[in-house]
């Protein structure tokens, strides 16, 4: 006897109303473009995200989060569990390409002023979504408890105790006492594992959502014209997702090669009664703020000269979350050149501090 | 489904097409893919072999410690173990983990027994399991006084 596919009993639909989920997956589509390219990368940091909770699962296995044994406990999973130097590398890779296209996809949606109306609430979650990728790095930067994790989380934390006011809570808070201690260890392997993926996978989702609400922005152009291929469009399902997982393949190739011709080092186990060790610098990610506090002067004016780059930073921080609420004419459709010229001289602001450090900080 | 037919006769099932070729192919990476992710992933999962503290003698107690009719549990390696004095005044000792559900046994002194609290298992004073669940007997251990050192080793 012949069923038809269309005429098969279909256990879910008989029960849900999938109906129009299969018909929003058949006509959801992605324009095709000049610029299509720069579609992946949000994608890309969404599958980094995915490697980092597998991986991280992975390494919750043996990881035990106290001064006493995290640094011997990830000795154990790079010399003694099997493939345990290829799980931890992945994820010490994987977190810096997440922060790197991040980055990149922060960028690409500024410069196409995709944040522009109605976009507004995906750039803000996307931009709260960055903050938080950070956050990750600066805990997850911590968890193996050796020197230069030590340090890099003694000068954070100080950092933010320098804040007027908050500060010395907020210290107080972050460290779990005066001194970076193991009850710091403790707190942030909390952070890290339970709180701040709980608060990011909400946020995602949420981000998503928006997205598949709007579908994807088009770029606005410098003339204000739209060109004829802006009609053109490309099935979501297969063509672009093929696309996506054909990156992603790609991907996995790249970090499984990163991790085995570089494996994440381990470095010597933090001693917090030993002098910090030369050309100390924090992840790549933070060197343009941390170059930036190394080199304004100790006193501007009456006000302390750390405490008003930090208080600039967060300032910017604050600017860029707001952006689509403050450029006026690109919700209006015209195309916003005193925004394009702030991103590219943030940009090479922070490519220029980020090259200072390295070339002039010092041996490494 | 009615099955096609090339013009040479054959049955398409088994005529190579571009199109079952690039099938297998794909399906033949994708699955290459998946098992080299689960295999290191399951490699991992999997606790390497750590190499057991096998000390073959401990010191259990002082020769003082224990009067008779009573018992001490004390640590074998990486496992308890239980000295007991008899009413009779001699020393015994046996692996502490019940047979029945690996629970740590107690030495009762009111039944003059080894109890375990669990489900109410009882051992004699040989180590025999006697009444309730368990299903052997505990494993047994030799006792010899060192000075006024009570040393316990596995019998081998």
């Amino acid at each position: 006897m012949e069923i038809r596919p269309t005429e098969r009993p279909n256990w879910l639909a008989e029960r849900y109303d999938i109906a129009g989920w299969i018909h929003f997956l058949q006509k959801k589509a992605v324009p095709r473009h000049h610029a299509s390219v720069f579609y992946f990368l949000g994608g890309m940091t969404l599958f980094l995200f995915f490697v980092q909770v597998a991986t991280g699962i992975l390494l919750l296995l043996y990881y035990r989060p106290t001064a006493e044994a995290a640094f011997e406990s990830v000795q154990f999973i790079m010399t003694q569990v099997h493939f345990g130097w290829l799980i931890r590398s992945i994820h010490s890779w994987s977190a810096n390409l997440m922060v790197l296209f991040a980055f990149l996809h922060m960028f690409s949606v500024f410069f196409m002023k995709a944040y522009r109306k109605p976009r507004e609430m995906t750039w803000v979650s996307g931009t709260i979504l960055l903050v938080l990728t950070l956050c990750f790095g600066f805990s997850g930067y911590l968890l193996p408890w050796n020197t230069l994790a030590f340090f890099a989380t003694r000068v954070g934390t100080e950092i933010a105790g320098a804040l007027p006011f908050i500060g010395k809570h907020l210290l107080h808070l972050m460290r779990g006492g005066e001194d970076v201690t193991g009850a710091t260890l403790t707190r942030f392997f909390g952070f890290h594992v339970a709180v701040l993926p709980m608060i990011t996978t909400a946020l995602v989702l949420v981000h998503l959502l928006l997205v598949q609400i709007q579908g994807m922005s088009l770029p606005l152009r410098r003339d204000g014209s739209v060109p004829k291929e802006f009609g053109k469009r490309m099935p979501f399902f297969p063509n672009f997702l093929a696309r996506d997982a054909l990156a992603w393949v790609v991907t996995i190739g790249i970090l499984a090669a990163l991790a085995a011709i570089f494996p994440w080092e381990l470095g010597e186990k933090a001693d917090p009664y030993a002098s910090a060790p030369a050309g100390i610098r924090p992840e790549w990610y933070f060197v343009f703020m941390f170059e930036t506090l190394k080199l304004i002067p100790a006193k501007i004016g009456p006000i302390d000269g750390e405490i008003l780059g930090i208080l600039g930073f967060g300032a910017c921080g604050l600017l860029l979350v707001l952006v689509p609420f403050i450029d006026r004419s690109a919700n209006h459709g015209r195309w916003s050149l005193g925004f394009t010229i702030a991103g590219v001289i943030a940009l090479v602001y922070m490519a220029v501090m980020t090259a200072v450090s390295y070339l002039m900080g010092g041996p490494s | 489904m009615q099955e096609k037919s090339r013009s040479d006769g054959r049955p398409a099932a088994f005529a190579p097409t571009r199109r079952g070729f690039l099938g297998w192919l794909l399906g033949g990476g994708i699955t290459a893919l998946l098992g080299s992710i689960l295999y290191p992933v399951v490699r991992f999962i999997v606790p390497p072999k750590v190499a057991e503290s096998m000390e073959a003698s401990v010191v259990a107690a002082k020769a003082g410690d224990l009067t008779p009719n009573s018992g001490k549990t004390f640590k074998f390696g990486s496992r308890p173990g239980i000295l007991v004095r008899t009413p009779s005044g001699e020393y015994r000792a046996f692996s502490a983990i019940c047979t029945h559900l690996q629970c740590t046994v107690q030495y009762r002194e009111d039944q003059q027994s080894i109890w375990c609290a669990c489900h109410n298992g009882r051992f004699d004073l040989s180590g025999r399991n006697v009444a309730g669940p368990p299903p052997r007997p505990l494993e047994m251990y030799d006792v010899a006084m060192r000075g006024d050192e009570i040393v316990v080793s596995k019998r081998s």
